[in-house]
């Protein structure tokens, strides 16, 4: 009964962008038809435009419009793409295919849609976002960076060949891609209470063999680096539909905190997408007072750290007593850790002392 | 002890000695200067009658002379108003005998060109010279003659009469000289089309010494209003002229005089002038003392109120003509002519007229490529030195988005009853600040001309462009938008492309 109704809101969603690429369709050609020459308007991605909203809780964009307007010829060729790419994701999507950002600035040239360079298709796929107010990945267009997730969760595909069938994400021990298939299949079932994120492969591969989702009931996800858009709306999924918190280890420097940062809240690129944040859930680690409770082994902090620190100082997503404090205190000790610091005291220790003393402080 | 000699030279002794300064400097320069010589004595004939001029210029190989000079027999014909036999020997064998003394424009001035011509041939070569002319009357005159070079006198050597049955009218002058016509031959051909350009109601043959042919012939029969002969003008006066005047005069009393020998000057002018320079209306001009002569020279500088000099004794090409001719040798995609008012300088009228051409065949060289003319001559030599040049470099072309890297010809002629002529050689003009101001002037005029073009032109282009665009992209956003909403047909894009065009016609 409740998977029932959580397989529809996929389906529901699916329709939906297609009814939404095909309106945009046929305005086009209504335009066109009438002998007017078409135009689009979507909210203004300019930095002016980019507000953080405390509300939601990530950044979003404000009123300001921009309009492409085919009569004006430095607009016609971008306007072109935009069309051409509407035209694709519907193909992709109703043929329940999917495709990455470098095959979408290929298929173009078999149109004699020529994008300049990669750069360039990437900016019209954002475009469509914009317009339509779906990511990309809701075009069935996914990037190229994959990253990984493993824990007791049992999941129903829906892509084309696999539907019904279902998958236990502890079935592989490197874990399982999240990859289209997975990102858009159903959660069946699960015993976890929580997710940990991790940043880095080495860790998240240590806390398999050490059975870390057993221990803690946990599912834990690799971020691999900054999170794919795909991994934090799967973040975002787990943390909804299964009801459960996440909490997220990075590394102790300002880019580790960035990262979860950006699965908590979101980044300013994305400020015209909705369903790519997770606002409750926690950095849990490695924090600057980590560094200094636990003795950690350290690297002095260099030049672009410390500005990034004095940045992110200022970022309205910082303005968390937590995160302003942990700021000054990098700043203060100038000193940054990596994960893989705690080895020191034996390779379990992060898994027997640290990990569920910072669960339970960040619970 | 050395002791000095004197002795009288003959004017074409002095000419003799002092070639160069007409022109004949080298066995190159030489050959040039004697075709174009005769060429102009040709053009000048048909004009005179206002006739279309048909010149046929024929230059053979006679034999080695020197090592890297040759003997060339060189024949100039025309349709011209011919010379009246008696005048024939003086007219080509005596130096500074000539018909054109007169105040007009024409190209001849010095009675000279023709007989240097003659005369380094003869020097050259030890040939008499052959001249043949009718006036159109019952007979045609041939004379075989040479030049007594320290009297200055015609020597006729033969002399036959033909009858004219034909009624032929016209010149034929022949004779041979020693030059060098494989070093001349880019200028003397670069002569033939410059002097097509500037005339282009004539027809112009050459044969070269290898048989070649060259035609310029004519795109039209129009030709400018030949000029009128007029009288000086107070400003351009010198004291010899004066004292010309006062001896040849039959008027006996200074308001008569001023009023029958002077341009521009009538009963009030005069009046004016004899007040204002406290000389007696009833003095007898040829009582002036020579004092008084020069001081009557300087009061005529100085009156301000002597009307400027008429241009009716000018002739100017036309801006049609001058277009017809650009076009016609230049093959260019735009030209631009202007032709200023009249002017004067030190009392001489003078007329300007300017062109520009840009592209097509003009060829890019990376500076423009200029054409200077004098009285419907082209000047090929000494071109740095020239008063256009001057102006032209002067000219902030930048300011008209010309630049030299374009495919650029500037021409200016210059046109008045005394070309202000640095030397005999006629090859360039002397740098007037009067004739600097018009030449610039014209130049500004034609400039903004190309400019309007340049930018009519980067509109049409960019408008081009525009269309090619909308062309391309259109389409595609009529296809997928089609296919996007699950249309068969697609949407009509012919009005929006229609609309591009229109847009586009409007701006310009
Ligand atoms: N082809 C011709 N047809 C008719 N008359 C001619 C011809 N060639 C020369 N003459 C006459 O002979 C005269 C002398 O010619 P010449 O070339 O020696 O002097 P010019 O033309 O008067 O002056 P310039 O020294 O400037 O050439 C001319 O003034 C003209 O009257
Ligand atoms: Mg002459």
């Amino acid at each position: 009964m409740e998977r029932r109704k959580r397989k529809s809101i996929i389906m529901e969603k699916k329709k939906e962008v297609l009814t939404d690429l095909e309106n945009l369709g046929v305005r086009i050609y209504e335009q066109l038809d009438r002998g007017y020459f078409p135009s689009i308007e979507m909210p203004s991605r300019s930095t002016e435009n980019i507000y953080y909203d405390p509300q939601v809780r990530q950044f979003i964009l404000g009123d300001r419009k921009v309009r492409r307007n085919a009569r004006n010829i430095r607009h016609l060729r971008p306007f072109t793409q935009l069309v051409w790419t509407a035209f694709f994701s519907h193909e992709l999507t109703s043929q329940r295919k999917t495709s990455t950002l470098r095959d979408v600035y290929y298929s173009a040239q078999a149109y004699e849609m020529s994008f300049k360079d990669q750069q360039e298709s990437n900016n019209i796929i954002t475009d469509l976002e914009t317009v339509l107010g779906f990511s990309r990945e809701d075009f069935n267009i996914f990037p190229e960076e994959r990253s990984a997730i493993f824990g007791d969760l049992t999941i129903e595909y829906t892509v084309p060949g696999y539907e019904g069938r279902t998958l236990n994400l502890t079935s592989h021990p490197d874990g399982v891609m999240i990859g289209p298939a997975l990102t858009s299949s159903e959660f069946v079932k699960t015993t976890a209470d929580k997710v940990i994120a991790i940043e880095k492969g080495g860790l998240f591969t240590r806390f398999i063999e050490e059975n870390v989702h057993k221990k803690f009931n946990a599912i834990l996800v690799l971020t691999a680096g900054q999170a794919p858009r795909a991994t934090r709306h799967f973040i975002r999924r787990l943390n909804r539909e299964l009801n459960i918190p996440v909490y997220i280890f990075t590394d102790g420097d300002p880019w580790g905190m960035h990262i979860a940062m950006v699965i908590i809240s979101g980044s300013a690129n994305a400020a015209h997408l909705r369903e790519l944040t997770t606002p409750d859930a926690k950095w849990s680690g490695v924090w600057a007072t980590d560094i200094v409770n636990y003795k950690l082994p350290t690297d002095p902090l260099d030049e672009v750290d410390v500005k990034r620190l004095y940045e992110l100082q200022r970022d309205p997503r910082y303005k968390d007593p937590l995160w302003q404090r942990e700021i000054k205190i990098f700043l203060k000790i100038r000193r940054k850790a990596e994960q893989e610091a705690f080895s020191r005291y034996g390779l379990t220790y992060i898994v027997d002392e640290y990990l569920p003393a910072k669960l339970e402080e960040t619970k | 002890m050395a002791h000095t000699t004197f002795e009288e030279i003959s004017a074409a002794d002095f000419f003799y000695r002092n070639r160069d300064i007409a022109g004949f400097t080298n066995p190159s320069r030489a050959i040039f200067a004697a075709v174009r010589e005769l060429v102009e004595n040709s053009l000048d004939a048909a004009e005179s009658l206002k006739i279309p001029p048909d010149i046929y210029v024929r230059l053979s190989y006679a034999g080695e002379a020197g090592r890297e000079t040759q003997v060339y027999k060189l024949m100039v014909e025309d349709n011209g108003i011919g010379v009246p036999p008696r005048h024939i020997p003086s007219a080509f064998g005596q130096v500074l005998f000539g018909s054109k003394y007169k105040l007009k424009q024409q190209r001849g001035t010095f009675g000279l060109g023709g007989k240097m011509a003659i005369l380094y041939g003869q020097i050259t070569t030890h040939q008499p010279a052959s001249i043949t002319s009718s006036t159109g009357m019952s007979k045609i005159y041939t004379y075989k003659l040479m030049i007594d070079i320290q009297r200055n006198r015609p020597l006729i050597l033969d002399r036959k009469v033909l009858i004219n049955k034909e009624r032929w009218r016209g010149t034929i002058v022949e004779f041979s000289l020693e030059g060098d016509y494989f070093r001349a031959m880019p200028k003397i051909l670069e002569y033939f089309k410059q002097t097509a350009m500037v005339n282009p109601y004539a027809n112009l043959t050459f044969v070269d010494p290898k048989g070649r042919l060259y035609k310029f012939t004519r795109v039209t029969k129009e030709m400018p209003d030949p000029p009128k002969e007029t009288l000086p003008h107070p400003y351009g006066v010198d004291v010899e002229l004066l004292q010309r005047l006062i001896q040849v005069t039959p008027y006996r009393n200074m308001l008569e005089f001023l009023k029958n020998h002077f341009h521009r000057v009538g009963e009030i002018t005069a009046r004016k002038f004899l007040e204002f320079s406290n000389i007696s209306p009833s003095k007898n001009p040829k009582r002036l003392s020579h004092e008084e002569i020069v001081r009557l020279m300087r009061m005529l500088k100085k009156f301000k109120e002597f009307l400027p000099p008429d241009a009716n004794c000018l002739s100017p090409l036309g801006e049609k003509l001058l277009r017809a001719g650009v076009l016609k040798e230049l093959k260019p995609e735009f030209v631009a002519v202007h032709k200023r008012r009249p002017s004067t300088y030190a009392g001489h009228p003078f007329i300007i007229e300017v062109g520009i051409a840009y592209g097509g065949e003009i060829p890019k060289k990376g500076s423009f490529l200029i054409y200077r003319f004098a009285n419907r001559i082209p000047l090929l030599y000494d071109e740095a030195s020239d008063v256009s040049v001057k102006v032209i470099n002067s000219v902030n072309w930048r300011r008209y988005k010309v630049t030299p890297d374009m495919p650029v010809a500037i021409l200016v002629h210059i046109c008045s009853t005394k070309v202000p002529y640095k030397t005999v050689g006629k090859e360039f003009i002397a740098d007037r600040p009067e004739v600097r101001r018009e030449i610039a002037n014209g130049l500004r005029e034609v400039a903004r001309q190309l400019q309007r073009f340049l930018t009519r032109r980067a509109h049409v282009d960019r408008d081009r462009r525009r269309l090619g665009i909308f062309s391309k992209y259109l389409p595609k956003i009529a296809q997928f938008s089609a296919k996007l909403a699950g249309k068969e047909k697609q949407p009509d894009i012919k009005k929006l492309l229609r609309s591009v065009k229109r847009f586009g016609a409007e701006k310009t």
